[in-house]
């Protein structure tokens, strides 16, 4: 009972999180594109996420939710130790959220500064979460190895949340951004590609514990679809980026899904990592749950409510299909 | 000075949540009468009605933003400050946070993208129902949120074991004694927030001559709703007061200034509560009014302060805050009468009712915060009355990194104040008609499509 429960509050939180970070991601990701692009672009660019953004960064405030739901002592503990990154992200996700209405509401001459708070907050947000996932990984511990570790990852991912800015893009512009997007996505692949296959070498030899959960034989080979799908995904964006006809005969979206599978990729190896612990070496996910009678009032609501969100997700998506030129107010 | 963690994570806390309640506190009141311009115009035709809908539905994605960032800060916040609290009552906290995620955050943010953009994507109808369910969400959002905290200040339907909450029932701890007090309460403080910052802010461009006909449709709609409103919310206090009286005397002690306990105690108008003297100093007092109030018998009888020896809040900011809450809806009762007193003799208010009602455009922010001042200092030093003490569940940051992080949180707040107020001020110096125009603006002015407008 208690394992299951576990088990189900782990997959929601992480489905969460991952959605989270599909979503946010390409947001965060244009954000911090911003800079490159002209005056006009940055419009174009900004409607792009317009619609989206709120509930995107929605995703977060589940997974955290469902963190503090089931496993309350665990969600004190990281975010006790994890108090200065969360405190920085929460300011730069500020300054991000309010730029959006800020740049088109405060007069010509704010309008740039509030272009540079939605560049800063987006980057800097990046930042603190890949620092907080490297930190986590390393069991929340904070050592020579570890800092690095967490470091590197924090350069990391900004890298990728851009990759999945240009693919965004290159599904919502047309035009002068719609090559500007590929060129951005050619130029970030190859350093994305490097973090993330040093993250996955330096994971192992950083920690012993995940060492021993991969490298033991029959499950080693078991978990081969793990790497080879990412690879073969990274191959299928690596392709496209450099036939851009394919792109613009309409198969931008492959990017965009090549990208999320590699999300989900990551997240599949970092939740075999982890489980069962809750924070590696430190806490099992069954010793810091919640009590199962308040689990199982939350599991009624999710199971109504979570297929829910995700339909009326799909069907905003759908009204504002298309290419972003076409989003106004009218 | 020395720095106490404790005494340094209440302020961030409060800081944080009274920076983040003046905007709910706006979309809430907000969502909902946008929904009736909406619907006005849909039954009735006239374009006034969508000019209005198109100037505050603006103003309405600007709070909303800045209510969805502070939103996400405070629900890190029980995790980064108050880890104790989660440990041991977070089988209630939790899922009732849950809730207000799942019915709540997710129907409104996903929504507003339709509300916003959407108008050339979809059927006026859809587009209508899109900003209900927008509406839907933020009181959903409130029912939830409060729902907690009036469990927190009057706990049922739970049981201990080891210091940890278990729950016994749900309806007893959703719909704990002040919770229908509570939600009356702060529902209506929305709403009549939202009239008078929308009265104000059309009175000022009906002095500056931005708009026409549209402002002053506004301008009546809100004067009147505010005038049924405001000794509607003057009752619901009264009751709330007195649910309050039943389950935490020590508050209502605090709110009184009663030191001792007594029969036919007197209503103390002004004075300053002196806890070292345990008295009222320079006390105006009305004789054997509050026993009145509270127990509608002159000769009633109110409990002391001095019965709950280190178990009472703070006595003179929840004595003051309250003072500032009633005073304000006295005001507010007295100003949106007037109001609609000479709108109803009038088509159009005089230059002086104008200024009053610019000069309270932000008087629902006042007695809000005051309000939840008095509500939450009044709970001290408990965080779950009677049962979980604030001392023993704070986190153990040392004082400098809170002090750190709490100054740039106020630092950050106060930037974005004043950007909020200049870009209320800026878009107020529009006229509704321009924005409707879309790509046609004013000289000058940015086009419209880039962001959520
Ligand atoms: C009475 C109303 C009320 C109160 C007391 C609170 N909130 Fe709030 N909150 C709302 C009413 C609201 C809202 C109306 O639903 C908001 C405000 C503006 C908005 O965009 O949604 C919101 C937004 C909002 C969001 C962002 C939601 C999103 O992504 O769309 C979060 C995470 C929180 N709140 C969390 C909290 C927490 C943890 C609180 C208490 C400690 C709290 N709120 C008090
Ligand atoms: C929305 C308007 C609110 C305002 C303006 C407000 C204000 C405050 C203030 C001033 C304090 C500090 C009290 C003191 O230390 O003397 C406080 C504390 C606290 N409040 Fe609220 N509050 C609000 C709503 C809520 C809600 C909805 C919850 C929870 C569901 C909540 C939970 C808490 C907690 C956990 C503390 C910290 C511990 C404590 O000092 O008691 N508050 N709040
Ligand atoms: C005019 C007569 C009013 C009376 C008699 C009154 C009474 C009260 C009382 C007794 C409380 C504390 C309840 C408790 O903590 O247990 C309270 C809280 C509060 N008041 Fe008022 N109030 C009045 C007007 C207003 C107005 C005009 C507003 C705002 C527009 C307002 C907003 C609030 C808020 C936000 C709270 C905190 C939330 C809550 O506990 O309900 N009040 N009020």
């Amino acid at each position: 009972m208690e394992q299951a429960l576990a088990l189900i509050f782990m997959s929601v939180m992480g489905l969460a999180l991952l959605i989270y970070i599909i979503l946010d991601g390409y947001d965060l990701g244009i954000g911090i594109l911003l800079p490159l692009a002209e005056a006009d672009e940055k419009d174009m660019m900004i409607a792009s996420i317009g619609p989206f953004w709120d509930a995107n960064e929605t995703w977060i405030v589940l997974g955290v939710g469902v963190l503090l739901i089931a496993f309350p002592v665990a969600h004190g503990i990281i975010l006790t130790s994890l108090y200065l990154p969360v405190t920085l992200m929460l300011v730069a996700l500020i300054l991000r959220g309010v730029a959006f209405d800020f740049r088109v509401k405060a007069g010509t001459r704010g309008r740039r500064l509030w272009n540079r708070m939605f560049f800063i907050g987006s980057l800097l947000a990046s930042l603190a979460q890949g620092w907080m996932l490297g930190v986590f990984v390393m069991g929340l511990e904070y050592h020579a190895v570890s800092v690095w570790f967490a470091a590197g990852i924090a350069l990391a991912l900004p890298a990728f949340y851009v990759m999945l800015g240009c693919a965004w893009l290159i599904i919502k512009a047309e035009g002068a951004l719609f090559e500007k997007a590929i060129r951005w996505a050619r130029r970030t692949i190859v350093p994305a590609g490097i973090g993330l296959f040093l993250v996955s070498i330096a994971t192992p030899i950083a920690s012993s514990e995940i060492a021993a959960k991969w490298f033991s034989l029959p499950a080693g080979i078991g978990l081969l679809p793990i790497p080879l799908t990412t690879l073969l995904a990274f191959a299928t964006v690596a392709w496209l980026l450099w036939h851009e006809q394919a792109l613009k005969a309409g198969y931008g979206w492959i990017v965009f899904l090549a990208m999320a599978i590699i999300c989900l990729m990551c997240s599949l190896g970092l939740a075999y990592s982890i489980y069962p612990d809750i924070i590696i070496g430190k806490l099992e996910l069954v010793e810091s749950l919640a009590h199962p009678k308040s689990l199982q009032f939350v599991l009624v609501g999710v199971a109504i409510a979570v297929p829910m969100i995700l339909a009326y997700t799909v069907f905003i998506y759908r009204v504002f299909s298309g290419k972003a030129s076409e989003l106004s107010y009218e | 000075m020395e720095l106490d963690p404790f005494v340094l994570a209440r302020i961030q806390f409060a800081a944080n949540i009274s920076f983040h309640i003046l905007f709910p506190t706006i979309t809430i009141g907000l969502c909902w009468l946008l929904v009736f311009f909406r619907f006005r115009y849909t039954i009735t035709g006239d374009r006034n009605w969508e000019y209005a809908y198109d100037f505050w539905v603006r103003v309405f994605a600007l709070t909303f933003a800045l209510g969805v960032v502070s939103g996400i800060t405070m629900s890190f916040q029980f995790g980064t400050n108050w880890p104790g609290f989660m440990e041991r009552a977070g089988n209630v906290a939790g899922p009732l946070l849950g809730y207000e995620v799942l019915t709540a955050f997710f129907l409104e943010a996903s929504f507003l993208g339709i509300m916003l953009f959407g108008k050339g994507r979809v059927s006026n109808r859809l587009h209508l129902i899109s900003a209900s369910l927008v509406a839907v969400g933020t009181t959903f959002s409130a029912f939830w949120i409060l729902s907690l905290n009036s469990w927190m200040q009057t706990p049922t339907g739970f049981s201990l074991e080891d210091g940890v909450v278990l729950v016994e029932s749900w309806p007893e701890v959703i719909f704990n004694p002040s919770f229908p007090y509570r939600l009356a309460h702060m529902l209506l403080a929305s709403l009549i927030t939202t009239m008078f910052f929308v009265a104000g802010i059309s009175a000022w461009r009906a002095r500056k001559k931005v708009d026409g006909p549209a402002t002053w449709k506004v301008i009546r709609t809100c004067v009147f709703a505010a005038a049924v409103l405001t000794p509607v919310q003057a009752f619901v206090g009264d009751m709330h007061g007195l649910n309050t009286f039943e389950h935490q005397p020590a508050k209502i002690a605090a709110i009184e200034g009663v030191w001792e306990t007594e029969r036919g105690a007197p209503l103390t108008l002004f004075a300053w509560p002196d806890e070292e003297t345990r008295s009222n100093r320079f006390a105006i007092t009305v004789p054997k009014m509050a026993s009145w109030f509270l127990t509608h018998d002159f000769d009633g009888e109110i409990r002391g302060l001095n019965e709950f020896p280190d178990a009472h809040p703070p006595v003179a900011p929840v004595f003051w805050s309250f003072r500032v809450m009633v005073g304000m809806g006295l005001l507010m009762i007295l100003v949106s009468w007037w109001a609609a007193w000479s709108l109803k003799r009038n088509e159009r208010a005089g230059p002086r009712v104008l200024t009053a009602l610019s000069l309270m455009t932000f008087s629902g922010w006042i007695a809000v915060l005051a309000g939840w001042y008095v509500t939450e200092m009044g709970r001290q030093p408990w965080i779950v009355y009677g049962v979980i003490r604030t001392r023993e569940v704070v986190a153990e940051h040392g004082g400098g990194t809170v002090l750190a992080t709490l100054l740039v949180y106020l630092f950050l707040y106060a930037f974005l104040l004043v950007s909020y107020i200049l870009a209320l001020r800026y878009l107020s110096s529009k006229p509704a008609k321009s924005l409707l125009a879309g790509q046609q603006l004013v000289p000058g002015s940015p086009a419209p499509e880039g962001g959520t407008q």
